[in-house]
């Protein structure tokens, strides 16, 4: 079961990796994992530590070059020639496990700095944002419950506030598929669950990827789950499905 | 979204300038109260201060600490050097019309090619800013790229400085060698060695030191001074933001190249040398001390840090020579445990800012809506 067998659909998956191995000093991270995204899908990545869950992410937006293996955004963009910046203009964003977001900036120069369109020098040094996307932004900051701290550095937030004002950057930078590594790490469980929330509702106009370890928060998701093992797919299906799988359960039990 | 301080930091330090762009030359020529050498050593502090405005735009806005600006203020001094070598024309000790004396002295018989034109200023004067611009981009285009960062891009920033400062030794060079260039006779027309001139070179000094920061506040203050300080903050965030961060990198690191080498260009004839000891590794680091001292990631800091250390240099090295460096060190010590923000983070305290936090976001500011 190294290969997911999928059926062929109609439209391009947003996200295609086949048979990507990835080495570090001998140590196999990713090892010919393959893993089909459809178009809008909501879809929960789990597995233990050192299964390979963060270098997929570093594939897929272009930190980390494979050694062998396709990976392809919407059919036509080839995510292994790429870099971060062209991945990330292209539609790829992607939300770190630790939150990260410029410290010394304010809440809203955060999101100025997130918000799509053009980042060369030029359009940056001369050109300043339109009304219609701080209108934006206003709207994003009521989404990610930040309106108060508008103007403060983001320096200043709490942790939960933090991985807020980083999901509201990825908002604003309207990617189509967005990644999102433990989002509710270090969260509260009234915290965890707005996060289940708005992620669903993001997920209503754009495909969505999260890598998490709380189960709790899976469940909450109700979407399909992927189960990484050693750098491949070790089971895929819904959250009950793969939690009564017997390799499931002698990888995450069995030891 | 108004911040109420730093707009008018961005007054207060251009019209300061302005007015002693005025005042000085008044004090000088008509009242003779300031002596022609105080002219001339205040000149030599703004442009020190103009290579510190470019050194804090990389180190405190882009977190590139650069231990090789000195390069920059060297070429671009070379660059004046040479224009100015060629204004003596037959007035030298040889009498040689087109060979500056060194030339001669070294039994060269033609002017080799990469002197050609520096006679002329409107081709001279291009090449204060090309020319350290074009090493700038060569060099931060391969350092940026390659993704070298943090303590190697010092080091290597140094070579570079160390580099240059060992061609330029060299008599082959073309460039006088140990020597330099010296014995400047006029510019522009004008005689190096009136006081007028004098008066005139400090009033350019200090208007250019002025453009100088106002085109720095526009950059820090731009959305581009936004994504400048998200890179130094939290480089690969802002990658997987879409940004290339090599460009901007490369856009502040050449701008400032250009500015040290206005810097340069303006304290050649204020100084009447140029030789090859300017290049010297300990030039860029006592750059990085008065940014340090002042305040980096505050442009005015930059400022202040460059004039007041070499306020108390001049003081230090006339009354108590063999204090000077034991005092550089002393301050560069205190400042860093008890000021890390700088003198400018010292006149903050009273604000929101904690240490290390907003000084960049205060600056590179509000209003872009």
């Amino acid at each position: 079961m190294s290969a997911v067998s999928v059926d062929r659909p109609a439209r391009d998956p947003i996200l295609y990796l086949d048979g990507i191995s990835v080495t570090f000093d001998g140590f196999k991270a990713l090892n010919a994992l393959s893993l089909l995204l459809e178009p809008g899908e909501m879809r929960a990545i789990i597995g233990p530590n050192g299964a390979g869950k963060t270098t997929m992410m570093d594939v897929i937006t272009g930190k980390t070059r494979p050694q062998k293996g396709t990976a392809r955004f919407k059919g036509n963009l080839d995510l292994t020639r790429h870099d971060e910046a062209t991945i990330a203009r292209a539609g790829i964003g992607r939300k770190f496990q630790k939150p990260t977001v410029f410290e010394n900036h304010t809440v809203f120069d955060n999101l100025v700095l997130a918000i799509a369109g053009p980042r060369d020098v030029f359009s940056t040094l001369f050109r300043s944002i339109k009304p219609r996307q701080i209108e934006r932004i206003d709207a994003v900051l009521e989404t990610v419950r930040l309106t108060a701290a508008r103007d403060r550095p983001a320096g200043d937030l709490s942790h939960g506030q933090k991985q807020w004002l980083e999901i509201g950057m990825l908002l604003v930078q309207e990617p189509e598929l967005l990644l999102v590594d433990e989002p509710v790490a270090g969260m509260t469980d009234l915290e965890t669950e707005a996060t289940a929330d708005l992620l669903r509702e993001i997920n209503k106009t754009r495909s969505v990827m999260v890598v998490e370890h709380d189960m709790t928060f899976v469940r909450a998701l109700n979407v399909k789950v992927t189960v990484l093992h050693e750098g491949s797919v070790l089971a895929e299906g819904s959250l009950d499905q793969v939690q009564s799988n017997e390799r499931v359960i002698e990888v995450y039990l069995g030891r | 979204m108004i911040s109420s301080r730093m707009p008018f930091a961005s007054v207060v330090v251009p019209a300061v300038l302005i007015a002693i762009a005025i005042l000085v030359p008044i004090l000088h020529l008509s009242t003779g109260t300031l002596p022609t050498y105080a002219v001339s050593l205040f000149g030599k502090y703004l442009c020190y201060a103009m290579l510190a405005l470019a050194l804090d735009l990389v180190w405190g806005y882009c977190g590139i600490l650069s231990l090789g600006h000195a390069a920059f203020f060297s070429l671009g001094g070379y660059a004046m050097g040479m224009y100015l070598m060629r204004q003596i024309g037959s007035r030298g000790v040889y009498g040689d019309p087109i060979l500056p004396d060194f030339m001669v002295f070294l039994n060269w018989k033609e002017l080799p090619w990469y002197w050609w034109g520096m006679d002329h200023a409107w081709f001279a004067f291009p090449m204060i800013v090309l020319v350290p611009g074009a090493l700038a981009l060569v060099f931060g285009w391969l350092a940026f790229r390659s993704r070298v960062t943090g303590v190697y891009l010092s080091i290597i920033s140094q070579a570079m400085t160390f580099a240059l400062l060992l061609a330029f030794f060299r008599n082959d060079m073309g460039m006088g060698g140990n020597n330099g260039l010296t014995d400047f006779k006029e510019i522009l027309g004008f005689d190096t060695g009136a006081d007028a001139t004098r008066s005139a070179l400090f009033s350019v000094t200090a208007i250019t030191l002025a453009l100088a920061y106002l085109l720095c506040v526009f950059v820090t203050r731009s959305r581009a001074g936004l994504v400048i300080v998200a890179i130094r903050d939290a480089e690969s965030r802002a990658r997987f933001c879409g940004y290339r961060v090599e460009h901007y990198k490369l856009f502040v690191w050449t701008i400032s190249a250009m500015l040290a080498g206005i810097a340069g260009a303006l304290y050649v004839p204020q100084v009447g040398i140029i030789n090859p000891s300017e290049f010297g590794t300990g030039n860029s680091i006592e750059a990085v001390i008065w940014v340090a001292l002042g305040g980096r990631g505050t442009l005015w800091g930059a400022i202040v840090g460059a004039v007041g250390v070499n306020f108390v240099k001049s003081w230090l090295t006339n009354n108590f020579p063999e204090w000077w460096l034991f005092a550089l060190g002393l301050m560069f010590v205190l400042v860093t445990l008890f000021l890390p923000k700088g003198i400018a983070g010292l006149l903050r305290l009273g604000g929101i800012d904690a240490f290390n936090r907003k000084s960049a976001a205060a600056e590179a500011g509000e209003a872009r809506s």
